[in-house]
């Protein structure tokens, strides 16, 4: 192996170092299925391995590495309505199981209690939303990805992500806003 | 594990908000959105950390799948079995029910030849019985024309 083989090899390894966290819990807030989060999300460092010398530089290794995740998983969700006779079943845990996750802070059980149920109401929304607006919002919201890094992410225009992400904002105020109604 | 209280707000996140667009008013969606993040994260951190199973995960699929394939071969091999057997035993039984049927047939065709032979036997009977006495004199005519 000569020294830019070598050169090239340590800095991907940073970059999945440095990335793998943050391409991980993107495929799983959008698929909710933990084995296929991490599948994808090696499939995404195995694809960027391969073409790590074809990468220019032109957006952040962020963008370009979550580029690829957003089509694996458009790929994945594609070929499973073509196959679904051969994957009926899906592993996706429920909104309510997924809602269970909240951060081991000091706060009381009633704070708890009213975060995990604002966090449901979030989830129901997010179910509710198209692909391209639930990416959209995961992205902001989940990853803090800037405008520009979204639009680079998924190839969109800026203008066409601030839309979808002004009705994904919509459908989340709707639905806490149907919560709030009914404790009214 | 996160140590740090992941509810609270800082000036610095409050500063994250407004550069989302978020209107100051809209507290109630900021701190929905917030404890989103703060769930994905705690939920992101406990399963990319956790010790690996993805190969009990494939065998435990695959002893299912194998599973499921002898359980549908079984049913499978046990309906056609059963099928066989079924339709043997009509054709066994339809077999046995023609040999019954073409005995009885011979017996009833038996009966009533008998029938028809003692029939005949008393009709011959009846025939070959004597002349009652008021035709006496013309049977004895015809035995003088016979002895002639």
């Amino acid at each position: 192996m000569t020294s830019a083989d070598d050169r090239a090899a340590q800095e991907f390894a940073e970059v999945v170092a440095s990335h793998r966290t943050q391409i991980f819990r993107f495929l799983l807030a959008s698929t909710r299925d933990v084995d296929l989060a991490e599948t994808l999300t090696q499939d995404c460092f195995l694809k960027a391995h391969r073409n790590w010398s074809s990468f220019r530089g032109d957006s952040s290794a962020m963008t370009w590495l979550m580029r690829i995740a957003i089509n694996l998983q458009k790929d994945h969700w594609r070929n499973r309505r073509m196959q679904f006779w051969r994957h009926a079943r899906t592993n996706s845990v429920d909104l309510d199981e997924a809602s269970d996750w909240l951060p081991s802070g000091e706060r009381s059980a009633e704070h708890k209690m009213l975060a995990r149920e604002k966090v449901a109401h979030v989830w129901r929304a997010v179910e509710g939303l198209s692909e391209r607006q639930r990416t959209v919002f995961l992205l902001r919201f989940v990853d803090e990805m800037e405008l520009k890094e979204i639009a680079q992410s998924t190839g969109l225009s800026e203008g066409t992500v601030k839309a979808h992400l002004s009705r994904a904002l919509g459908r989340v105020r709707a639905e806490l806003g149907k919560s709030d109604e009914t404790k009214g | 594990m996160r140590q740090k209280d992941e509810f609270s707000e800082s000036a610095e996140s409050r500063a994250k908000w407004d550069a989302m667009g978020l209107e100051e008013q809209e507290s109630e969606l900021r701190e929905s959105l917030s404890h989103f993040k703060a769930s994905v994260d705690a939920w992101s951190e406990a399963m990319i950390s956790r010790p690996r199973t993805a190969r009990e995960v494939i065998v435990r699929r695959s002893w299912r799948v194998a599973a499921g394939w002898t359980l549908g071969c079984a049913l499978l091999a046990g309906t056609i079995s059963g099928g066989v057997y079924e339709q043997r035993q009509k054709q066994e039984q339809a077999r046995v029910a023609a040999v019954r049927e073409a005995e009885h047939q011979r017996q009833l065709a038996a009966e009533r030849a008998r029938e028809e032979e003692d029939l005949l036997a008393k009709v011959d009977s009846d025939i070959s019985r004597q002349v009652p006495d008021a035709m006496e004199p013309l049977a004895s005519l015809m035995a003088e024309d016979d002895s002639k």
